[in-house]
Parts: structure tokens; C-alpha cells; sequence
């Protein structure tokens, strides 16, 4: 593909002011192209979820550009960036982060109503769709603090894929799960890559998920250290 | 529903407790706006319609006669020695002409020619002074309404039947069915059966007013086809004032309106409305901030799902939105139980006095407005939370 998805550029990250400011990330060159399934790891406190946000359009970069499909979000206002993180991006966390008083299918249906300003009967179907294709169908009027951790997240993964974004970033989806719910939910994330190519770039602390994914991106200290791809050919 | 709205609406359903108290706060502070609105505007009227209920809204009286300086004979110059001069009992000139303008006026709603003048009423060996007012009967009760407040007996006036108040009859110990006489100045007398006793509500009017037939009036006060006075109803009561400055000043003859004559009372009454306007902005203001803190408390618990909503792609506004939402709903509903509780307060209040002191005033404009208003102070309420909803960085709420 000519145009990369996202590109990075000398990124710095600085936290702080003056005396007391720490560079978290120090020139961080990345690229990330459509369609590809990159694990982000490394050690606790090097970065990743700072790195993470900043891909995300949450926090802004102290030096440093970001480019998304060639555009560099340096020159987009706050607004733009919210809309621009509504069409591109979708989030998984850590912690679920559904909201509670929101059934499943409207946490689902949330990135589009945001955008759309309404809700629809197409992000309806949508909804059920991607709540079937997570293995929750029938649960779509439930609540989503009356769901178990494991649906919890899978219901945030059904909401990361509804505005069927490019990219998706998912900060360690499966750290607050057992093996067999984290298997699950990973599979599901290369489910979706799979079939729709989405491109998927996962903090995981768990090597052995990360040895199931296409690429994997070590972050050391704020830097990058290690950049490789895996699984060639299978 | 859009999102705003269908996101402001779970909030409050799931802040349920919350919901719950501030909705009542709002209420009580509602149901006190209405309730003393209510009190204070039936209060108010029901005085104004008493007062009014004795006299005409304006009376129209020929010019004051102007006092002249008298010199001293002969003396040299001295400084002017200044009487005021006694008031003769004078026609109004012209006055069938007077009348049919003043008939014209668009904010006249009836006229009554009256003759009015000092007299004696007489009985056996008691005498009492009196003001003697000659009518047509049937023009005069529609400026004020004797015949409704008999206490016995018939309201007719005539050359040969009088109606007089309830001291005077005490006073004269007269009963309806007895005889009177009516001296006045110049040895004229006539004598007159009482044909009804009024109760004015005042113990001065019981005593002096005397009515009889407009011409035996002129005849017993030396007045032969002219009247001292043209009494007017308006339509709309506090236009007084100014239609009787037309006419004083179209006419050149004394026009004085009850709000003129009653200038205390309506002094007093403004400054009544002032001070419950005070109280009801209070409340109000109390009621704001109630909402206002409660949706500053409400940003702050909700500030995990409001950074999920803004990394999902909601936009600052539609953040800013679901919080003036609340507000305004909180208000809406606050106050809607609040007219309700308000209304049920006056019904409980007539019920407990009877209906005896007054009624209060109860319109759907009250209701309507009160609602509004709460709305509006909702919305107004939640400015602030929402700015700061809005300025919720969502990192800091991801971060955990
Ligand atoms: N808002 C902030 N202000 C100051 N320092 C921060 C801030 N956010 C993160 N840091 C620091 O930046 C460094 C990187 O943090 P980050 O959360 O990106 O690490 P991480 O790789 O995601 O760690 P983990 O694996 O534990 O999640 C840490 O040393 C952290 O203390
Ligand atoms: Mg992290």
C-alpha cells in the first residue's frame, strides 16, 4: 500500500514543566501500514500506553509528527481531532470502560451515535451484528455492568469495530482476563483483522499472545528497541 | 432522541437517588414560588376589589375654586393675605355634553351622574349629619354595586325613598319601612322612607351616605338641573390614572382616580410585591445552585464515562449538551411536581379558611410560567458543570 496508515516521526513525549519535566518518549519513528497485526511490548513504565494515546489523538506529542493516512495531526483543532478519531480509530482497554447505564447494544451503537448526533436503525443492526459476531447475540438489551468481565470487554471490542475504523488500539484487552477468556478475546481480534482488515496494534504483556501476532514492537525506556515480524508465512 | 439527550437521560436514571433529591428540592422551592404568587396575587385583589367596591374608579367634579387675595383696606402695601376660599356647591357646566364624551372614551366602561352634598337626617329627637347622594339608580350601581350589599330591605331611591347605611339607621334607630327627614342648608326638607339598609364595610360610609333620587337631590341641595359630580368605571382598573389625566386635561375639570385617593394602598401593595418578588428570586437562586452543585458533583462521578464518550468521538459540544440537558430537565420535572405541590398548598389553604378571607389567584399563566422559568434556571444552573464536563481531558480519565 502507497500510503501508510499511520506514521510516526521523531516523537517526543514530555511530561511536565521546567525543572521537573521527564521525556517519556524520546524519537519514536514508526509506521504502520493498512491491515497489519502489531503486538506492542515491553516493560512496565516504558511508554506504551503514553505511546498509545498519542497514536489515539488523545494527547498531543511535544515534538514530533504524527500522520494519519498522510495528514499530519499537528494542524487539526480539537474538533477535528475528535472527528477524526470517531472515522479512524477504534479503542479497547484495559478496564472494559463501557458505560454503565447503557445497554449493550448502545455501548455498541456509542462511536456512531457520537458522530451521528442520533441514533439510527441501521447502527442497530450494526450493533446486533457485531454483538453476534463477538458471541453475545440475545444479550443486546442488557446492561453492561450486568455483564461478566470476559462479555464486558468483548462487547468493547464490538464497539472499537462499529464505525468499522481502520485501526484499532487495543491497551492490554486481555490483562484483566483469565487465559481462556484473553484466548478468546484474542482470537477475536485476529478474527476481525482477518476478515476485515482491520489493522490491530495491541499492548500485551503476555508473550505468549504476542508470539500470535504478525509483528512485534519492543519499547525500551521510551525508546523503540526492537522491531520485528513474526509468524511469516503462516 | 438524540444522543445528548438519550445520554442525559440515563445519567439521571441511573443517578436515581441523586434524581430524586434534587428533583424535590427543586420541587419545594417551586411549590413556595406558587404557592405565595398565588397568596399575594389573590391577597391583592381581593383588597383592590374591596376598595373598589365602595367607590368609583374616578370622579369628575367642576374646577376647585381658586382662593383670591384679599387687601387690606386701605392699608399700604401689605403682603397678600391668602384664604383658601370655601367650596360652593357647583354644577358641572354643561354636563349631558361631558357625559356623552366621556361615554365615548374607549377606556370608560359606565358613567353615573350623581348631585352630592352635605345634610341633616333627622328622626324624633336624634339628628345626624350626612352626605347626601342623589342617583339615577340604575347608572349608579353599575359603578358600585350598593343593591349587593343590603342588609335589608330594597335598593330603591327615589323622590320619596331613601337607602341608608347601617350606623345611620342604628344611629337614627330607623328600620326599613320608617321615616326620615333630610334637612339641608336654606331650611329645604323633605321626608323619606327608608326603603334598604347597606353594609359598605365602612363604618364612616354607614354613617354618612344617604341615597336618594337624583332630583330630589338637586331640589334639596339648590342644584335644579345640574349634577356636582360624574362618577366613571373603567375597563381596566390601573388605567385610571391616566384616563383621568386625559380628562382633567381635555376638560379642564377635576378628575381624580382611585389611585390618586388610594395612593397608600397602592404604595403599600407595591412594596408587598416587592418584597415577595425578593423572596421568589431567592428561592429561585437557592434552587440554582441546588442544581448547579449537584451537577458539579455529577461531572465528577461521571468523568470515566465522559472521557469514553469523548475518545469514542463525542464532540465537546454534545458533552456540554447532555449536562445542560440534566439541568434542564432536572428543572422541568422539579418544577412540574412543584406546580403540583403549590397548587395543592393554595387548594389546601382555601379550603382550611373557607374561602372566607380570599381566593387565591391560581392561572394556568402562573403554572406555565413557574415551569418555564425552573427550566430555564436549570439550564442556566448547568453552564458551569457542562463547561467543565466539556473540558474533561479524556486521557487523564483513560489513564485510570
Ligand atoms: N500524566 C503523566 N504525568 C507524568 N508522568 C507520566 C504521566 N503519564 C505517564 N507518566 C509516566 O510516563 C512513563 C510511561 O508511562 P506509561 O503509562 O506510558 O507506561 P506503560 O508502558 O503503559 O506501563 P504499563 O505497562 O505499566 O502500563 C511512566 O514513568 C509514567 O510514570
Ligand atoms: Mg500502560
Amino acid at each position: 500500500m502507497a500510503e501508510p496508515l499511520l506514521q510516526l516521526e521523531a516523537v517526543r513525549k514530555r511530561y511536565g514543566q521546567g525543572e521537573l519535566a521527564t521525556e517519556v518518549l524520546h524519537g519514536i519513528d514508526l509506521r504502520l501500514d493498512h491491515g497489519e497485526f502489531a503486538a506492542l511490548i515491553g516493560p512496565s513504565g516504558s511508554g506504551k500506553s503514553t505511546l498509545l494515546n498519542l497514536i489515539g489523538l488523545l494527547d498531543r506529542p511535544s515534538a514530533g509528527r504524527i500522520l494519519i493516512q498522510g495528514r499530519d495531526t499537528a494542524a487539526l483543532d480539537e474538533a477535528a481531532l475528535t472527528a477524526l478519531r470517531g472515522r479512524i480509530l477504534g479503542f479497547v482497554f484495559q478496564f472494559h470502560y463501557l458505560i454503565d447505564a447503557f445497554s449493550a447494544e448502545e455501548n455498541v451503537m456509542m462511536p456512531l451515535m457520537a458522530a451521528r448526533g442520533r441514533p439510527t436503525p441501521d447502527m442497530r443492526r450494526t450493533a446486533a451484528e457485531l454483538l453476534a459476531a463477538v458471541g453475545l447475540a440475545g444479550l443486546e438489551k442488557r446492561p453492561a455492568n450486568k455483564l461478566s468481565g470476559g462479555q464486558q470487554q468483548r462487547v468493547a471490542i464490538a464497539r472499537a469495530l462499529a464505525a468499522n475504523p481502520p485501526l484499532v488500539l487495543a491497551d492490554e484487552p486481555t490483562g484483566n482476563l483469565d487465559t481462556a477468556s484473553a484466548d478468546e478475546v484474542f482470537a477475536l481480534l485476529r478474527r476481525f483483522n482477518a476478515e476485515r482488515g482491520t489493522a490491530f496494534l495491541v499492548v500485551t504483556h503476555d508473550p505468549r499472545l504476542a508470539a500470535r501476532c504478525d509483528r512485534i514492537i519492543r519499547l525500551v525506556d521510551g525508546r523503540i528497541v526492537e522491531d520485528r515480524r513474526v509468524n511469516q508465512g503462516s | 432522541m438524540p444522543f445528548a439527550c438519550l445520554v442525559a437521560v440515563r445519567f439521571l436514571r441511573e443517578g436515581r437517588f441523586q434524581t430524586v433529591l434534587i428533583a424535590g428540592g427543586i420541587a419545594i422551592g417551586v411549590a413556595v414560588i406558587v404557592f405565595i404568587t398565588a397568596l399575594i396575587g389573590g391577597l391583592q385583589a381581593s383588597t383592590i376589589e374591596r376598595t373598589l367596591g365602595t367607590q368609583p374608579h374616578i370622579v369628575v367634579r367642576p374646577p376647585k375654586e381658586l382662593a383670591r387675595p384679599l387687601r387690606d383696606d386701605g392699608a399700604a402695601v401689605t403682603l397678600p393675605n391668602v384664604q383658601p376660599r370655601a367650596q360652593r356647591l357647583r354644577s358641572i357646566d354643561q354636563w349631558q355634553t361631558l357625559q356623552a364624551e366621556l361615554a365615548a372614551h374607549p377606556g370608560v366602561a359606565a358613567l353615573s351622574p350623581l348631585v352630592s352634598g352635605p345634610g341633616l337626617a333627622v328622626r324624633g329627637e336624634a339628628n345626624e349629619s350626612i352626605a347626601l347622594l342623589g342617583i339615577e339608580p340604575e347608572r349608579y350601581l353599575r359603578i358600585v354595586d350598593v343593591a349587593a350589599k343590603l342588609v335589608a330591605g330594597r335598593f330603591r331611591v327615589s323622590a320619596t325613598e331613601a337607602v341608608i347605611g347601617v350606623e345611620l339607621a342604628d344611629d337614627l334607630g330607623a328600620r326599613v319601612g320608617d321615616k326620615i327627614r333630610i334637612e339641608t342648608a336654606g331650611g329645604r326638607s323633605e321626608t323619606f322612607t327608608v326603603a334598604g339598609i347597606f353594609d359598605l364595610g365602612s363604618r364612616d360610609l354607614n354613617q354618612r351616605y344617604v341615597y336618594i333620587g337624583l332630583r330630589s337631590a338637586q331640589t334639596l341641595l339648590d342644584l335644579v338641573g345640574g349634577v356636582s359630580q360624574i362618577d366613571l368605571k373603567v375597563k381596566e382598573i390601573f388605567s385610571a390614572e391616566a384616563i383621568a389625566r386625559d380628562i382633567a386635561a381635555a376638560t379642564s375639570l377635576t378628575a381624580d382616580s382611585w389611585m390618586t385617593t388610594n395612593a397608600q394602598l397602592l404604595t403599600a401593595l407595591r412594596a408587598q410585591s416587592i418584597s415577595t418578588g425578593i423572596i421568589r428570586f431567592f428561592v429561585a437562586l437557592s434552587v440554582a445552585f441546588g442544581i448547579a452543585s449537584v451537577l458539579v458533583v455529577s461531572v465528577v462521578q461521571r468523568a470515566r464515562d465522559i472521557g469514553i464518550l469523548r475518545a469514542m468521538g463525542t464532540p465537546r459540544r454534545r458533552v456540554m449538551a447532555v449536562f445542560l440537558i440534566q439541568g434542564g430537565l432536572l428543572g422541568l420535572i422539579g418544577s412540574s411536581l412543584g406546580v403540583a405541590a403549590g397548587a395543592g398548598l393554595a387548594l389546601l389553604f382555601m379550603r382550611v379558611t373557607g374561602g372566607r378571607l380570599f381566593t387565591l389567584e391560581m392561572e394556568p399563566s402562573l403554572f406555565l410560567g413557574a415551569t418555564a422559568l425552573a427550566t430555564l434556571t436549570g439550564l442556566a444552573a448547568a453552564t458551569a458543570p457542562a463547561l467543565r464536563a466539556a473540558r474533561l481531558d479524556p486521557v487523564t480519565v483513560i489513564r485510570g
